[in-house]
């Protein structure tokens, strides 16, 4: 009886490949990397370096693209090769300075446009989102315009960085089509009220955007993306031990820091609790003490209007007795 | 009397069990140079005003706390754990680059207080060169943990 109703082996293997294949088909297609769009590109504008070099700053280049330990005006070589050592793998963070072969030198303002705001090589091949792109999509692309004409005035260092290290199916590029679909957006995280004040919303674009905070301040889920539910509220550090901190306001957050205290933070690296920036944060906060003290507040700003959470990551266990 | 000598044993023996436990040892002194950098801090922020006198106490202070700082008594073997440390492993690895690390501290402290700043401009400037050390120790040689 059930032998009949059965659909013979034949068939089955048939509707397994037709199935295949149209999936292989819709995955080639969605995952295909999209480029800007005319309109976006026109708004890159001429570039002004001079804007731009504060936009280096806001987006934390040299944090990850000069070359690991570098001080002083070498954070401008930016040679690549610092190494994130990740659940997925090892990415090695590429020379992005102006040698034309084994840098960017040779690059528009619309290809960095394309890799920043889209995620997408001049050669037309995904970028892995180590690089923060899903952040940088929401930046101004006169922002950008202005970047890459600061970027043209820094050195050009030879040599390649190494290749990422990374683990099937994470080294699958077209891949991160798929994941584009889902986790790209440029629309803004945290949605504030009409008559919102500018400062907060100055702040938001630097965090969200170039500043790329979330990047490291928000717990991710299993395909790497930020979990926006728990915006800013602290991750377990991606790589290597520890944790990156709640800059929220909720609990185990920053809420007995004031605006003062948190624009002081990002000049000073003093904390209010008297203790002093660390880890990866040196850098950064290197990088934003040289933004005007209005960038700061305006940071301070939304820190203060972003909902608070408790704690992104899990409590410390209690010390062994 | 005997009381006595049975209290004073016991904050003898009280005191020897604190400076048995370096985790705790180098743990209080990095919250005094917290709190003395706080102090200095408050200036600068403009919650307090410049004060010469308190400045000059600060820093001295700071310095002397920075030349009892010994890094082989508060970090010895056996103490990368323990506690509610927060040390990386990386001191241990690389000790020669944290004493390396607490020297440059010591000299920098100590040419503030030479040079003492008389304004808060130049307090301001002073207090970003004792700044970097933090930053650069505790970037290399504590991992954050909560």
């Amino acid at each position: 009886m059930t032998a009949v109703l059965r659909p013979s082996p034949r068939k089955l293997a048939g509707a397994a490949l037709v199935v295949a294949v149209v999936a292989a088909v819709a995955g080639w297609v969605l995952s295909a990397p999209e480029r800007l769009d005319a309109q976006t590109l026109a708004a890159l504008g001429p570039g002004d370096a001079a804007a731009g070099e504060r936009i280096f700053h806001a987006g934390g280049c040299s944090s990850c693209h000069a070359r690991p330990g570098a001080q002083g005006d070498a954070r401008l070589e930016l040679a690549g090769g610092l190494e994130l050592k990740t659940p997925f793998g090892v990415f090695v963070a590429p020379n992005i300075s102006q040698d034309e072969k084994d840098g960017i030198g040779s690059w528009s303002a619309e290809d960095l446009a394309n890799a920043m705001m889209k995620g997408v090589s001049p050669a037309g091949d995904h970028l892995y989102p180590a690089f923060p792109y899903a952040s940088y999509a929401r930046m101004k692309p006169s922002d950008i315009g202005d970047l890459h004409a600061y970027m043209k005035t820094l050195p050009a260092v030879p040599g390649r960085a190494a290749d990422n290290d990374l683990s099937f199916p994470f080294n699958i590029r077209r891949g991160i089509g798929l994941w584009k679909r889902l986790y790209l957006s440029s629309d803004p995280v945290v949605a504030l009220p009409d008559g919102t004040p500018d400062a907060v919303l100055a702040g938001r674009y630097l965090v969200e955007g170039p500043g790329h905070c979330g990047e490291c301040h928000t717990p991710r889920n299993f395909a790497g993306a930020l979990d926006k539910a728990r915006w800013l509220a602290g991750a377990t550090a991606a790589e290597g031990p520890g944790v990156v901190p709640n800059i929220t306001t909720g609990e185990g957050g920053i809420g007995d820091w004031s605006e003062e205290d948190i624009a002081y933070y990002l000049e000073s690296g003093f904390t209010p609790d008297f203790d002093s920036v660390g880890g990866a944060m040196v850098d950064v906060q290197a990088n934003m003490a040289r933004l005007t003290p209005e960038d700061r507040e305006a940071i301070a700003a939304y820190l203060k209007a972003v909902p608070p959470r408790p704690n992104g990551y899990p409590p410390r266990p209690k010390p062994a007795e | 009397m005997r009381k006595l000598l049975v209290a004073i044993s016991l904050l003898a023996f009280a005191a020897s069990a604190a400076s048995a436990d370096p985790i705790s040892d180098r743990q209080a002194a990095m919250k005094e140079r917290g709190k003395i950098v706080g102090t200095l801090s408050k200036m600068v922020k403009g919650e307090q005003d410049f004060d010469a006198a308190l400045v000059l106490s600060s820093l001295q202070t700071l310095q002397e706390n920075a030349e009892k700082f010994d890094v082989d008594a508060l970090f010895p073997a056996g103490t990368e754990t323990g506690g509610d440390t927060t040390v990386s492993p990386k001191v241990w690895e690389d000790m020669a680059g944290f004493k390396a690390a607490e020297d440059k501290y010591l000299a920098d402290v100590k040419a503030v207080n030479a040079a003492a700043p008389a304004d808060l401009e130049a307090l301001k400037t002073q207090l970003a060169v004792v700044g970097q050390n933090c930053a650069a120790c505790h970037k290399a040689f504590r991992i954050k943990k909560d």
